[in-house]
C-alpha cells in the first residue's frame, strides 16, 4: 500500500467513524437551540438502528429502511415531547429514561434479527469522478448517508442563520417568555425541533445498522449517542464547529488504532482514552471565553415552558 | 436493564409462590421439574459469548425436557449486583446455577456459602468450594489451528489481531496463534490492537481497517461481534470468526471460527445435579472433549484444509502440544525451554507476548 492509498483508506475510515456522530449531533443541535435538552439520543439511535435494519431486510430497500429509521426516531422523540412539553416532566430525567427505554425496546424488537447478515448500503458512484485517485473515493464514492450528513449540516446552518423560522426557533430557545409574548407558538416550535432531532438520531442509528457495520446487535451504538450529545456542547451550538468536532473525534478514534498497530509503546488504555481527553481539552479551551459561550448557549435550555404560568 | 431484571425477579417470586402451595399437599412428586438457572454478563443477543452460553441452556431444555425448568438473567453487571441476582435465583428454588463470566467469582463464592444445598458453577474462574465448581474451554487450541491456516493463506505474513483487553485469556490466544502460524511460516508476524472492550462493533470494524491499512492481510479477533469479518469481506481479505459460527456474515471470507460449545457440559452437569452425582471440581477442556469446535474450514485450498484438519486431529490426539518449547518472548528471552511444556497454571497466568507479536502490553 503506497502513501496515497494509505491516506485514502484512513480518510475513508475517519469519515465512517464520524458520520453517525455528525448526523445525531446535527439533530440534537436543532433540538437544543429551541431550548429542549433531550438526553435520549442513544436510545433514539438504537431504535432507529433496529427499525432501519428490519425494514431494509424485509423490504429489500435501504431507502425505505432509512425513512423508517427516521420515523422511528421521530416516534421516540414524540414520546419525549409529549412528556416534557405537554405534561411538563423534567427534561433530564425523561431523556435518561428515553435512553434506557430505547436500549430495552430495540433489544426486544431486534431479538429475531440477531445473526442476520445484510448487504451494506451501496456507495453512490459517479462515473469518471469516483475513479480519480485519492479524491475520487473520498469525495465521490460515499454512501448516501455521508452526503446527507453534510447536506443536513449545511441546511441546518442556513436555516438557523438565514431564515425567519430559524430566528423564531432561536428566540424560543433563548427566551420562551419573550417569544410567547410576541405571539410565537413556543410549544409548537419545540415539538417540531424535538421531532427533527429524533429523525436525525434515527438516521444516525440506521447508519450503524446499514452502513458502518451492516447487522443488528444489541446496544450496537456502544455509547456514541453520548458522544454526539457532548459534541453539541463542544461545538458551542454552532454547526461549523460541530463538523470540526465530529471529525476530530472520529479522526482521533482511528489514529489511536493506528498508533497501536504500529506497536508504538503507549499503553492501549491510554490511547483509547485519547478521543475523550481531546474532547475535554477543547471543551476547557472553549469554555475559557465565557461571554462567547453565553452568546451561543440557548438561555432557556432544559427549562420547561408553561404558557398558563 | 434494571427494570427487566426486577420484573423478572417478580415473576420468579410469583411463580415460586404458586408452586409452593400445591407442594404442601402432594409433597415433591416425580413431575416436579428440576430448576436450573444461568446468569450472563452480556445480552443473549450478542451473537458471541453470552449467546453461546444461552445455546447451552437451550440444549439442557431440549435434552431433559419436562424434567427441568431453566431460567436466565442477562446483562448482569459484574460485582454487587451479581450477588443479588444469584441470591434471588437460589432463593427461588434453583438447584444449580451457572455464573458465566470471570467477574462473577466473588459473588458466586459468597452466595455459594449461604446456600450449601445449591450447586454453583463458575465459568473461566479458579476459586472453588464444596458446592462451587469451575469450568472453562481451551480456546487457545482453536487459535493455534487458525494460526496454521493463516500461515498458509497470508501473502504478507502479517496477521491483524483485534484484542479486547490485555488479560491472560487473550494473551494465550495470541501466543498460540503465532506458535501455530510459525510452524508453516517462520517469519510470520502479528500486529495487534486492543480496543479495551469485548463488544463494540463500530470500533472493531475500525480496528480491522487500521490493521489492514498497515499491511495485514488476514484478520483474527478476540472481540465478540462479526464486524471485523464484514470489514475483511469489504476489503477482499480473509478472516476468522469468534465464539460462534459467523459464516452467514461473511460467506466468502470466514476461514473458520472457534465455536464455544457448552451444550454437553451443561447437560451432563445438570443431570449430575439431578441424580446426586454432582461433585465440585475444575474442568478445562477443548477440542478433544468437544467443548471447542471448529466451524467448517472454508474459503481455502484443499491442501490448507487438509493441513487444518490434520492439526485439529493432532491436538485432539495429544500429538501436537501447543505450548511446547522452545518458545521465546518478544524480547528474545526464552520462556519455554526446548522439550519443555508449559503447565496449566503457567498457561492460565500468561502475561508475556511471544516472539512475532508486535505491540505492547501495559506494564
Amino acid at each position: 500500500m503506497n502513501g496515497f492509498e494509505l491516506f485514502t483508506s484512513v480518510a475513508l475510515s475517519v469519515i465512517s467513524a464520524s458520520t453517525p456522530l455528525l448526523l445525531a449531533a446535527t439533530g440534537e443541535l436543532v433540538t437544543e437551540k429551541s431550548g429542549v435538552l433531550n438526553l435520549g439520543v442513544e436510545g433514539m439511535m438504537l431504535v432507529g438502528a433496529v427499525i432501519g435494519f428490519a425494514v431494509t431486510l424485509g423490504s429489500g430497500s435501504a431507502t425505505l429502511g432509512i425513512v423508517a429509521a427516521a420515523l422511528a426516531g421521530t416516534a421516540m422523540a414524540l414520546v419525549f415531547a409529549v412528556l416534557t412539553l405537554t405534561l411538563l416532566t423534567n427534561q433530564v430525567a425523561t431523556g435518561l429514561a428515553l435512553t434506557i427505554f430505547g436500549i430495552g425496546l430495540s433489544a426486544l424488537v431486534g431479538a429475531g434479527f440477531v445473526g442476520q447478515p445484510l448487504q451494506p448500503l451501496p456507495k453512490l458512484v459517479l462515473p469518471g469522478l469516483s475513479t480519480l485517485p485519492v479524491i475520487g473515493p473520498i469525495l465521490f464514492g460515499q454512501d448516501a448517508l455521508v452526503y446527507l450528513s453534510f447536506a443536513a449540516l449545511i441546511g441546518v446552518s442556513w436555516f438557523l442563520r438565514k431564515t425567519h423560522a430559524g430566528l423564531v426557533l432561536r428566540a424560543v430557545g433563548d427566551s420562551h417568555d419573550a417569544a410567547h409574548a410576541i405571539g410565537y407558538g413556543v410549544i409548537k416550535v419545540r415539538y417540531l425541533a424535538t421531532l427533527f432531532g429524533g429523525a436525525m438520531c434515527g438516521i444516525a442509528g440506521a447508519y450503524f445498522s446499514l452502513a458502518y457495520t451492516p447487522m443488528w446487535a444489541e446496544n450496537m451504538t456502544s455509547g456514541r449517542g453520548w458522544i454526539a450529545l457532548a459534541l453539541v456542547v463542544f461545538a458551542a451550538w454552532r454547526p461549523a464547529r460541530l463538523l470540526l468536532g465530529a471529525y476530530l473525534f472520529g479522526g482521533i478514534t482511528i489514529l489511536q488504532l493506528h498508533i497501536q498497530g504500529f506497536g508504538i509503546a503507549i499503553p492501549s488504555q491510554f490511547v483509547s482514552m485519547l478521543p475523550y481527553l481531546a474532547t475535554i481539552v477543547v471543551l476547557v479551551a472553549i469554555s475559557s471565553d465565557r461571554t462567547r459561550v453565553r452568546l451561543n448557549t440557548p438561555a432557556c435550555l432544559g427549562r420547561a415552558f408553561n404558557a398558563a404560568g | 436493564m434494571q427494570m427487566k431484571r426486577r420484573t423478572f425477579a417478580k415473576t420468579l417470586m410469583a411463580g415460586a409462590g404458586l408452586i409452593a402451595a400445591p407442594r404442601l399437599i402432594t409433597k415433591a412428586s416425580a413431575a416436579d421439574p428440576f430448576k436450573a438457572a444461568w446468569i450472563y454478563v452480556g445480552p443473549v443477543g450478542d451473537f458471541g459469548w453470552s449467546y453461546q452460553h444461552d445455546q447451552g441452556r437451550k440444549a439442557v431444555e431440549k435434552a431433559l425436557g419436562d424434567q427441568v425448568k431453566t431460567a436466565y438473567v442477562e446483562s448482569v453487571p459484574e460485582g454487587a449486583d451479581a450477588e443479588r441476582v444469584l441470591r434471588e435465583l437460589a432463593s427461588a428454588g434453583n438447584k444449580i446455577i451457572f455464573a458465566t463470566s470471570f467477574g462473577f467469582w466473588q459473588p458466586a463464592l459468597k452466595v455459594a456459602k449461604q446456600f450449601p444445598d445449591v450447586k454453583f458453577e463458575h465459568a473461566t474462574g479458579y476459586k472453588r468450594a464444596e458446592n462451587l465448581a469451575t469450568y472453562n474451554i481451551r480456546f487457545y487450541e482453536g487459535r493455534y489451528i487458525q494460526g496454521v491456516i493463516a500461515g498458509k493463506m497470508s501473502k504478507s505474513g502479517i496477521v491483524g489481531y483485534i484484542g479486547s483487553v490485555p488479560i491472560p485469556e487473550v494473551i494465550m490466544g495470541m501466543n498460540a496463534f503465532i506458535q501455530g502460524m510459525r510452524t508453516v511460516r517462520p517469519d510470520a508476524r502479528i500486529k495487534m490492537v486492543m480496543i479495551n472492550a469485548w463488544y463494540d462493533p463500530g470500533k472493531e470494524a475500525d480496528a480491522a481497517k487500521a490493521l489492514l491499512d498497515q499491511g495485514a492481510d488476514i484478520i483474527a479477533q478476540h472481540t465478540d461481534s462479526p464486524a471485523p469479518l464484514q470489514t475483511a469481506h469489504e476489503r477482499g481479505v480473509k478472516g476468522f470468526g469468534q465464539a460462534s459460527d459467523m459464516i452467514k456474515f461473511a460467506p466468502d471470507t470466514q476461514l473458520t471460527s472457534s465455536i464455544d460449545h457448552w451444550d454437553e457440559y451443561y447437560v451432563s452437569r445438570v443431570k449430575a445435579a439431578m441424580d446426586g452425582t454432582w461433585k465440585s471440581g475444575d474442568v478445562w477442556d477443548g477440542l478433544k472433549a468437544g467443548m471447542l469446535k471448529m466451524a467448517p474450514y472454508m474459503n481455502m485450498p484443499d491442501d490448507v484444509k487438509a493441513l487444518a484438519e490434520k492439526t485439529e486431529a493432532g491436538i485432539k490426539s495429544g500429538e501436537i502440544m501447543i505450548f511446547m518449547g522452545p518458545m521465546k518472548a518478544q524480547d528474545g528471552t526464552v520462556k519455554i525451554k526446548e522439550g519443555q511444556m508449559l503447565d496449566d497454571g503457567a498457561i492460565a497466568g500468561m502475561d508475556w507476548l511471544a516472539e512475532g507479536v508486535e505491540g505492547q502490553l501495559p506494564k
